[in-house]
C-alpha cells in the first residue's frame, strides 16, 4: 500500500539511485510495517517480549556502530550510559508504583526517598532525565578526553574502566539504589499495567519505532557532510585538524549520539525485562554490545542492528541449550570477526551490493558501482599511522 | 597596495634540549614563490610545523601583523595558513570528491553539515579542473596514484581559503611532467597567495623559485635568488656543494651538531 506512492515517482528514484527520497521512505516505511504489524501477529507473547528486549539491544548498538564503526572510537563502556538510562527509568517506574509522596518498598532505612530519585518522579522529568543525564555526561566526558587528545586503545580502557566504576558504584549503594540486586519488580509502565499482554505489545510498538528513528538519525548523520566529516577524522584525525576543524567536537557529538542511544535502549530495557541490575551495566554487557556491532559490520548502517540481533537471539537459543558453549563461541565469533572481517560477516561473501550502506549521493554523478564505504578499517582501534612517521608523538603533546 | 604577508620574527623550537629551529627570521610576501632549502636536519619540516602549530616555538609568527603562535592548529588553519604533509596524507577511504568538499568547508555551519551535499560547491569545481581530477572525482582516494595524491593534497589546499600555502615536498616522487604541471600550478597561486615550498629536488628548485632561503642547523644561512643563494659560499660549504647532486649525502653530520 505504502509501496504504491513510491513507485509513482519512478523516474526520480531511479536517477538518484536508491538514495532518492521516495525509496528511503519506502524502504522505511516496509521495515516499519514488518515489524510493528507482523511481528505481533506472527510471535508468541514470549517470543515477542524477547524480541522486544532484543530491540533494545539493538539500540545500544546503532549508536556504537556510528561512533566505532564511522567515528573510530572503540566504545567499550557503553554499559555506562545504558546504565544511566536503564536506572533512571527504574527509580521512575519504582517511585510511580509507589504512590505520590511514596518511597521504594527496598529501602530499609530512612524517611523518604533521596533527592537525586525525587527528581525523575514526574514522568515528564524521567523522559527529560534519560535523554539529558548521559547526553551531558558523555558531552563532558568526550569533551575532555577529545580535547586532550586521548585517543585508540587509551581510549578503550577509559571507557571500559568508566563502565566498570559505574557498576562498583551501584553495588556499593544497597539502601539507595539496590546494590547487586539492582530494581525490580515494576508493576507499570507510566500508568500502563505491564502484566497486560496488550500493553506489552504497545511496549514493543515503542521500542520498534525508537529503533527505526535511531537508524533514521544515524542514516542521515552517515550520508550528511558530517558523516564524511567523522570518517575523515577517524582516518586521519591530526590530518582534519589542519583543514581548521576541531577534530573534538566532531567526535563528541557522534560519542553523544551514541550514549543518547545507548540510555534509550537501557531505558526500555527495564519494562521489557523488569530488572536491572549491576550485572547488565557492567564491563561484560559492554563488550557484549560490541560483539554484535562487529559481527554484523560496524561501519555499515543496518550490519549493527542486524549483527546485535543476530548474536542476542543466537544467545538466547544456544545458551538454553548448551550454557557454557555459548561463551566461548562468543568470544570465538568476536576474535574471527575483529581479526579477520572487520566489514563483519557480511564481507565474507565478497562485495556484493548490499542496500544500506552509507552512500552519499552526488548530483549528477553517475557513479556507477556500489560507493564503498570505509568499513575495511584493518585494526580494533581504526587508528592508523596519520602521516609517516613523526606527527602525534612530538614532545609536549599530551598522550 | 597592500599585499599579503607572512613575518617571522625570533623563532625557536627545542625539542628536549634540542634545539631544532634557532631564532629564524622570514618575511615572505604574496607573489614571491619561496622555497626552503637546507641539508637533512636544517629544520625546514620543523618551521613548517611551528607554523601551523603543530610543534611548540617561541617567538613570533605574524599573518597580515596578526599574531598566530600559540593558536591551535585547527584555529591557525582557519586563520588561513594551510599546509600539506611530506607523505600524501588524503583520507583514502573517501572520494576525491568528498575530500575537496571536506577541505573546502571548515567553516561551514553544523545546519549545512548535517545535511547532504546537493551540489558540488564552485571552488571544489575548480580546483578538481586545476589539478586534473575531474574525472577522477568519485574515485576513491586510496585508489589514486602516487602524484594524483599529491595532486588532491595541492587541490585540499587551493579550496580552503587560505593565505599561506606551506608546501613540503610537493613535487618528491612525481614524474617530469607531473613535476613541471605542478610547478605552473604554484606559479599561478603565488599571484594571490604566499606561497612557502620545502623541497630537495635542485632542478625543480632552479626552474621554479623565485626567492630561496636556506637554512642549516635551525638558521637562516642564506636568502635569495636561486643565483644569489648558489654563489653564497656557506651554501656551497653546507649544502649545494660542487657537483653535488644528492643533497642529504653529505652535510647530515654538519648540521645535527648544536
Amino acid at each position: 500500500m505504502s509501496a504504491s506512492a513510491g513507485s509513482l515517482r519512478r523516474p526520480a528514484a531511479a536517477r538518484a539511485g536508491w538514495t532518492g527520497r521516495a525509496a528511503v521512505a519506502g524502504a522505511y516505511a516496509a521495515a516499519a510495517a514488518v515489524l510493528l504489524l507482523g511481528a505481533p501477529a506472527l510471535l508468541s507473547d514470549f517470543r515477542l517480549r524477547l524480541l522486544t528486549q532484543f530491540l533494545c539491544l539493538a539500540m545500544v548498538a546503532v549508536g556504537i556502530g556510528l561512533a566505532w564503526g564511522r567515528g573510530g572510537m572503540l566504545t567499550l563502556g557503553q554499559g555506562l550510559f545504558f546504565g544511566l538510562g536503564a536506572y533512571i527509568m527504574a527509580m521512575h517506574l519504582q517511585l510511580s508504583d509507589a504512590g505520590p509522596g511514596g518511597r521504594p518498598s527496598f529501602m530499609v532505612t530512612g524517611s523518604g526517598a533521596p533527592w537525586w530519585w525525587e527528581l525523575f518522579r514526574s514522568p515528564v522529568a524521567a523522559v527529560v532525565g534519560i535523554v539529558a543525564v548521559p547526553g551531558l555526561l558523555a558531552l563532558l566526558l568526550g569533551l575532555s578526553v577529545f580535547r586532550r587528545r586521548v585517543k585508540g586503545a587509551y581510549f578503550a580502557i577509559l571507557s571500559q574502566a568508566s563502565a566498570a566504576a559505574f557498576a562498583l558504584l551501584l553495588v556499593s549503594q544497597q539502601n539507595t539504589i539496590g546494590g547487586s540486586n539492582g530494581l525490580s519488580s515494576f508493576r507499570q509502565f507510566f500508568g500502563y499495567a505491564l502484566n497486560d499482554p496488550v500493553n506489552r505489545r504497545l511496549l514493543f510498538s515503542i521500542t520498534a519505532g525508537l529503533l527505526i528513528a535511531m537508524v533514521a538519525v544515524v542514516h542521515q548523520l552517515m550520508r550528511s557532510r558530517f558523516g564524511e566529516l567523522l570518517t575523515a577524522v577517524r582516518d586521519g584525525e591530526e590530518r582534519v585538524r589542519f583543514l581548521g576543524y576541531d577534530p573534538a567536537v566532531v567526535k563528541v557529538v557522534a560519542y553523544v549520539v551514541a550514549a543518547v542511544f545507548a540510555a534509550v535502549g537501557g531505558a526500555m530495557f527495564v519494562p521489557v525485562v523488569g530488572i536491572i541490575s549491576p550485572n547488565n551495566v557492567g564491563v561484560v554487557p559492554s563488550i557484549g554490545f560490541l560483539i554484535g556491532v562487529a559481527v554484523g559490520g560496524r561501519a555499515t548502517l543496518l550490519g549493527p542492528v542486524l549483527g546485535a540481533l543476530a548474536v542476542s537471539y543466537a544467545g538466547s537459543e544456544l545458551s538454553a541449550r548448551y550454557e557454557s558453549v555459548w561463551i566461548y563461541l562468543q568470544g570465538l565469533l568476536f576474535i574471527v570477526v575483529v581479526a579477520f572481517l572487520p566489514g563483519g560477516l557480511g564481507s565474507a561473501f565478497g562485495a556484493l551490493p548490499r542496500p544500506g550502506r552509507g552512500r552519499t549521493p552526488v548530483v549528477g554523478s553517475d557513479e556507477p558501482g556500489p560507493a564503498p564505504a570505509a568499513q575495511d578499517g584493518p585494526s580494533l582501534v581504526n587508528e592508523p599511522e596519520p602521516f609517516g612517521e613523526p606527527v602525534p608523538v612530538r614532545t609536549g603533546e599530551v598522550r | 597596495m597592500s599585499r599579503d604577508y607572512l613575518e617571522v620574527r625570533g623563532l625557536r623550537v627545542v625539542f628536549d634540549g634540542f634545539v631544532a629551529v634557532d631564532g629564524v627570521d622570514l618575511t615572505v610576501l604574496a607573489g614571491d614563490l619561496r622555497f626552503l632549502i637546507g641539508p637533512n636536519g636544517a629544520g625546514k619540516t620543523t618551521l613548517v610545523d611551528a607554523l601551523t602549530g603543530l610543534a611548540p616555538a617561541t617567538g613570533s609568527v605574524r599573518l597580515d601583523g596578526v599574531e598566530l603562535l600559540g593558536r591551535k592548529e585547527h584555529q591557525i588553519a582557519r586563520a588561513g595558513v594551510v599546509r600539506t604533509f611530506q607523505t600524501a596524507s588524503v583520507f583514502e577511504g573517501l572520494t576525491v570528491l568528498q575530500n575537496l568538499d571536506i577541505a573546502a568547508g571548515a567553516s561551514r555551519s553544523w545546519r549545512t553539515l548535517l545535511r547532504a551535499r546537493t551540489a558540488v560547491p564552485e571552488v571544489v569545481e575548480r580546483a578538481m579542473a586545476t589539478t586534473g581530477l575531474t574525472a577522477l572525482r568519485d574515485r576513491r582516494a586510496g585508489e589514486l596514484s602516487h602524484g594524483q595524491k599529491q595532486w588532491l593534497e595541492i587541490g585540499m589546499l587551493l579550496v580552503q581559503d587560505a593565505t599561506v600555502l606551506l608546501l613540503d615536498e610537493p613535487v618528491a616522487g612525481m614524474s617530469a611532467d607531473e613535476r613541471e604541471q605542478t610547478g605552473d600550478l604554484l606559479r599561478r597561486v603565488r599571484e594571490d597567495h604566499v606561497v612557502v615550498v620545502v623541497e630537495h629536488d635542485m632542478e625543480f628548485l632552479r626552474e621554479y623559485a623565485d626567492s630561496v632561503t636556506v637554512l642549516a642547523a635551525g638558521k637562516v644561512l642564506a636568502e635569495g635568488s636561486y643565483a644569489q643563494v648558489q654563489a653564497d659560499p656557506r651554501v656551497q660549504e653546507v649544502y649545494l656543494g660542487p657537483g653535488t647532486a644528492d643533497p642529504g649525502a653529505g652535510p647530515r653530520a654538519a648540521a645535527g651538531g648544536t
